[in-house]
C-alpha cells in the first residue's frame, strides 16, 4: 500500500491533470445540468421570497430563525476541511494531503460563499445588509460591536477573502504549467494572467515556499475562530440549548466532522469524473477515511459532554428541552442526527470498508446529512420549547419555498465546484511531483527493502 | 455614536445594569398589571391594534403564528381535564416588558434596538435590517416580525380604510422588527407639553392605550420615578424593586400577602412591568 505510484514520470503527470481541464467523463455534463438546475429552483423561491416577504418561508413568532439559519452553519462547517487539508496538514509535512488539498480548499472557499448566501437569503432587509458592515458614513453611524452576528460577518469575511488568496497562491506554479501547456486561446490568456510571470527561479520558488506558509499560519487560527465565532451566535445568547459553553469546539469538531465527510465524496466523484485514480489513490483516502473516524468520535464525546452537563445541572428549563428534542415534535430527526453522527461513522472502523468506494460514498453522504440534521437541531427546537411556555404549541414546518432554497445551495455549491475542477487544475501538479520526488528518494535510500520504505513514507 | 465615543465612553453608550445607570431623570416609565383584575376581554389588544397601526393578518397567517398582537392575552388552563366552563381560565396580558438589561438590544448587529433615556427599549425601524436576533434572544417572545408587506401588497388597510391609520405612528413595511412601544408617540407627545411649560409630565397624564381602554383599570402605566404616581405606589406597595432579580414575595417562606413579581426576573432583564399575582379563592 502506498500513497502514489514511483514511476510515474513528470510529463505524465502534467498530461494527466491538463486532461481533466479538458475532457472529463460524461457524469461531469450530468452533475453540472443538475447543479444549475437545483440552482434554478433556489433563485426561483429566492426571487419569490423576496418579492413577497419572509413570511412565504413559513417562518413565524417564535420560529424566527430555521432551515436558514442551519444550513447557514452547515456551509460555514464544511468549510473547515479545506483549511485542515491545506493548512495544518502542510504545517505537519504529511505528504499525503498533496493530490487533494487543491479541491478541498477549493471546497473551503465555495461553501464559505454558499455561507455568505443565506445571511443575505435570512435577512428581512437584505437590500440594506450593508448596515452591518462598519462603513464610513457621515452620520457616524456604526453597527452593534457587541453582536456575535457582527462578528461572524467580520469573521466569515477575513476567512473568505484568506481562503480566496490561499487557494490562488498555492495554484501559481500550477498555472504557469497550464500556461505553457494549454493550446492558445481565451484559456491560455486566462492562465498566462494568472500565473504572474511564473518562471519557476530559485528566488521565486523561495519566496512562493515563504508565502504559502504564511497564509497558511495566518489560515489556521482564522479557521478556528470561524467556527466560534458562529457558536457564540447561540453561545452568547440567553436560550435554553443555546447557551452553552461547549459550543465552540463542539462546533469546531462537528465542522471538521461534516468537512471530511464532504471531503470524501468529493473525492470519489472527482476520482471517478476526472479519471484521477492515480493521484487519488485509495490508500490516501484510507487515511481521510481513518481521520474522519477520529472526528467523529471527538464529535461524539462532545455530545456526550453537553448532554451529561444539561442533564446534571440545574438548568430545569434546558433539560426540558433535551428531553422535549429526544421524545417531542422533532425526535425522528434528532435520533436520526444521533444514528448518522455517530453510528454510522462506525462504518470507517472496519477495515474491510475503508476502501470500499460505493460504501464510503453512501456514508460520507449519510454523515453529512447527520451533520446537517445537527445544525438544525441546534437551531429549531430551541424555539418551539423555549423560556416561555405561550410559544410551545406553536408548530412550525418549514415551507416548499425554505426547503427550495436549501437544495438550490447545493447546486450552487456544485456549480461552482465543478466548474472551478474544470478550470483549474484540481490536483496539484508541482506538489505530487513532490510526492513522487520523495517517494524515488526514500526508495534509493533505504535499498530494495519495500517493507522500510512502508513505514518510511507518510 | 462616534468613533471617539467608542474607543472613550463605551460604558456610557450601553447600559449594562440598571443599578450602574445613571437615575432615571426625571422620567422612568414603567407599569403594574393585576392579574386579579384582568377578565381577559382583549379590549387592550384592540385598543393596541387601533393605535399603533398594527395589520390585522388574518385567519390563516394567525394559525400561521404570525400574528402581530403588541399586546396579546395568553390563557392558561388551571384544571386541562375539566370541561369548559370549568377549567379555571387564567389570563396574563403580555407586551414588551421594554427591559432594563434586555437581551434584544446587546445582540442587534446594526444597533436598531436601543434604551432611551426614559427607559424604553426602543426599536428603529429604519435601521432594522431583519436578522431577526433580537427576537431569537427575547425570553418573552413579545417581538414580532413583518413577514409580509402588509400595507402595500397585502392590502391590510385598503382604500379608505386607510384613514383609521393613527397619523403619530410609522405604517412598517416587510422585513422589520417591531413590538410594543408603551405608546411612545404620546409619551413624546407629553413629554414636549410638559417641557414647554416648565414642568414634567403628571400622573394621569399621559395613558398608554391599552391601559386607556382597560375596562377593569388593570393596568396602570407611569413614571416610576414620581412618588405620586399610581405605578410607584403599587411597586412600592409590593416591594418590588427594579434592580433586584428576586423579589420579596418569593424569598419569603410560606408565603406572604405580598403579591407583585415580574416574569424571568432570574435572568435578569430587569423587566419594567409588574405583575399582581391572582388572589385564589383558596388562599383567601
Amino acid at each position: 500500500m502506498k500513497d502514489i505510484r514511483e514511476d510515474i514520470a513528470w510529463a505524465k503527470i502534467n498530461q494527466d491533470v491538463m486532461k481533466s481541464l479538458e475532457n472529463p467523463r460524461p457524469l461531469y455534463w450530468v452533475i453540472l445540468f443538475f447543479a444549475v438546475l437545483t440552482f434554478g429552483i433556489g433563485i426561483g423561491c429566492e426571487v419569490y421570497q423576496y418579492q413577497m416577504g419572509m413570511g412565504v418561508a413559513n417562518l413565524d413568532n417564535p420560529h424566527v430563525w430555521g432551515l436558514y439559519i442551519a444550513t447557514f452553519i452547515f456551509w460555514i462547517g464544511m468549510s473547515h476541511s479545506g483549511t485542515l487539508l491545506s493548512a495544518i496538514l502542510h504545517l505537519m509535512h504529511a505528504d499525503w494531503r498533496k493530490p487533494i488539498y487543491r479541491f478541498a480548499e477549493a471546497m473551503t472557499t465555495f461553501s464559505l460563499m454558499t455561507a455568505g448566501l443565506f445571511v443575505m437569503v435570512h435577512l428581512g432587509r437584505l437590500w440594506q445588509f450593508y448596515y452591518a458592515v462598519p462603513y464610513p458614513n457621515e452620520r457616524w453611524v456604526w453597527p452593534n460591536f457587541q453582536s456575535p452576528l457582527l462578528w461572524d460577518a467580520m469573521a466569515i469575511f477575513t476567512y473568505l477573502s484568506s481562503s480566496v488568496l490561499f487557494l490562488f497562491v498555492g495554484m501559481i506554479p500550477d498555472l504557469a504549467i497550464a500556461r505553457d501547456n494549454m493550446h492558445s486561446g481565451w484559456r491560455k490568456k486566462l492562465y498566462t494572467l494568472l500565473a504572474l510571470g511564473w518562471e519557476g527561479t530559485d528566488r521565486q520558488w523561495r519566496n512562493f515556499r515563504v508565502t504559502y506558509l504564511t497564509i497558511a499560519c495566518f489560515l489556521i487560527p482564522l479557521a478556528v475562530s470561524v467556527h466560534s465565532i458562529v457558536a457564540s451566535d447561540f453561545g452568547m445568547s440567553q436560550q435554553p440549548g443555546w447557551h452553552v459553553t461547549s459550543f465552540p469546539p463542539y462546533f469546531v469538531a462537528g465542522a471538521l466532522y461534516s468537512g471530511c465527510a464532504a471531503i470524501i465524496t468529493l473525492f470519489i466523484i472527482l476520482r471517478y469524473v476526472f479519471k484521477f485514480e492515480d493521484y487519488m489513490t485509495l490508500p490516501i483516502l484510507k487515511k481521510i477515511v481513518r481521520l474522519t473516524f477520529a472526528i467523529a468520535m471527538v464529535w461524539t464525546y462532545l455530545n456526550c459532554i453537553e448532554f451529561a452537563s444539561v442533564w446534571y445541572s440545574h438548568d430545569a428549563v434546558s433539560k426540558d428541552l433535551l428531553i422535549q428534542k429526544m421524545t417531542g415534535p422533532y425526535a425522528p430527526f434528532w435520533w436520526a442526527m444521533i444514528f448518522c453522527g455517530s453510528i454510522v461513522p462506525l462504518v470507517f472502523a472496519i477495515k474491510r470498508f475503508q476502501t470500499n468506494i460505493p460504501v464510503l460514498f453512501a456514508t460520507s453522504l449519510l454523515l453529512n446529512l447527520g451533520m446537517w440534521l445537527e445544525r438544525w437541531m441546534i437551531v429549531s427546537p430551541t424555539f418551539s420549547h423555549g423560556y416561555y411556555p405561550w410559544t410551545w404549541d406553536h408548530d412550525q414546518w418549514p415551507s416548499m419555498i425554505q426547503w427550495g432554497i436549501v437544495f438550490g445551495s447545493f447546486g450552487w455549491f456544485t456549480l461552482l465546484f465543478m466548474v472551478f475542477c474544470k478550470m483549474f487544475p484540481s490536483v496539484s501538479m508541482y506538489e505530487v511531483k513532490e510526492m513522487v520526488y520523495h517517494r524515488t528518494l526514500h526508495l534509493k535510500q533505504n535499498g530494495a527493502s519495500e517493507q522500510t520504505v512502508e513505514q518510511g513514507v507518510h | 455614536m462616534s468613533v471617539t465615543n467608542l474607543l472613550n465612553n463605551w460604558a456610557a453608550v450601553r447600559h449594562f445594569h440598571p443599578i450602574d445607570d445613571k437615575p432615571h431623570d426625571p422620567y422612568k416609565w414603567a407599569m403594574a398589571i393585576d392579574l386579579d383584575a384582568c377578565i381577559g376581554c382583549n379590549a387592550c389588544a384592540v385598543a393596541c391594534y387601533a393605535e399603533n397601526n398594527l395589520p390585522v393578518v388574518g385567519r390563516e397567517k394567525f394559525q400561521h403564528g404570525q400574528a402581530m398582537h403588541w399586546m396579546r392575552i395568553e390563557r392558561y388552563w388551571n384544571e386541562d381535564s375539566r370541561e369548559f366552563p370549568d377549567q379555571g381560565a387564567e389570563f396574563l396580558p403580555m407586551m414588551c416588558q421594554q427591559c432594563e438589561a434586555a437581551p434584544c438590544e446587546t445582540v442587534c448587529p446594526v444597533g436598531a434596538t436601543n434604551h432611551t433615556q426614559d427607559g424604553l427599549n426602543s426599536q428603529i425601524y429604519n435601521r432594522c435590517i431583519g436578522s431577526r436576533y433580537c427576537s431569537a434572544n427575547c425570553p418573552y417572545k413579545v417581538r414580532y416580525f413583518n413577514w409580509y408587506d402588509y400595507p402595500t401588497t397585502d392590502n391590510v388597510w385598503p382604500a379608505e380604510m386607510n384613514y383609521q391609520l393613527n397619523p403619530d405612528v410609522t405604517v412598517r413595511g416587510k422585513g422589520v422588527m417591531e413590538k410594543c412601544t408603551f405608546c411612545v408617540q404620546r409619551l413624546r407627545a407629553a413629554e414636549v407639553t410638559a417641557k414647554g411649560e416648565g414642568r414634567i409630565v403628571r400622573e394621569g397624564e399621559v395613558q398608554t392605550a391599552c391601559q386607556q381602554s382597560c375596562p377593569t383599570n388593570a393596568i396602570s402605566f407611569g413614571n416610576l420615578v414620581d412618588p405620586e404616581s399610581r405605578v410607584y405606589k403599587q411597586w412600592k406597595a409590593q416591594q418590588v424593586d427594579l434592580a433586584k432579580d428576586e423579589q420579596e414575595k418569593d424569598k419569603r417562606e410560606g408565603g406572604t400577602d405580598l403579591r407583585g413579581y415580574r416574569i424571568f426576573e432570574d435572568l435578569r432583564p430587569y423587566p419594567s412591568v409588574m405583575y399582581l399575582e391572582r388572589v385564589r379563592e383558596s388562599a383567601v
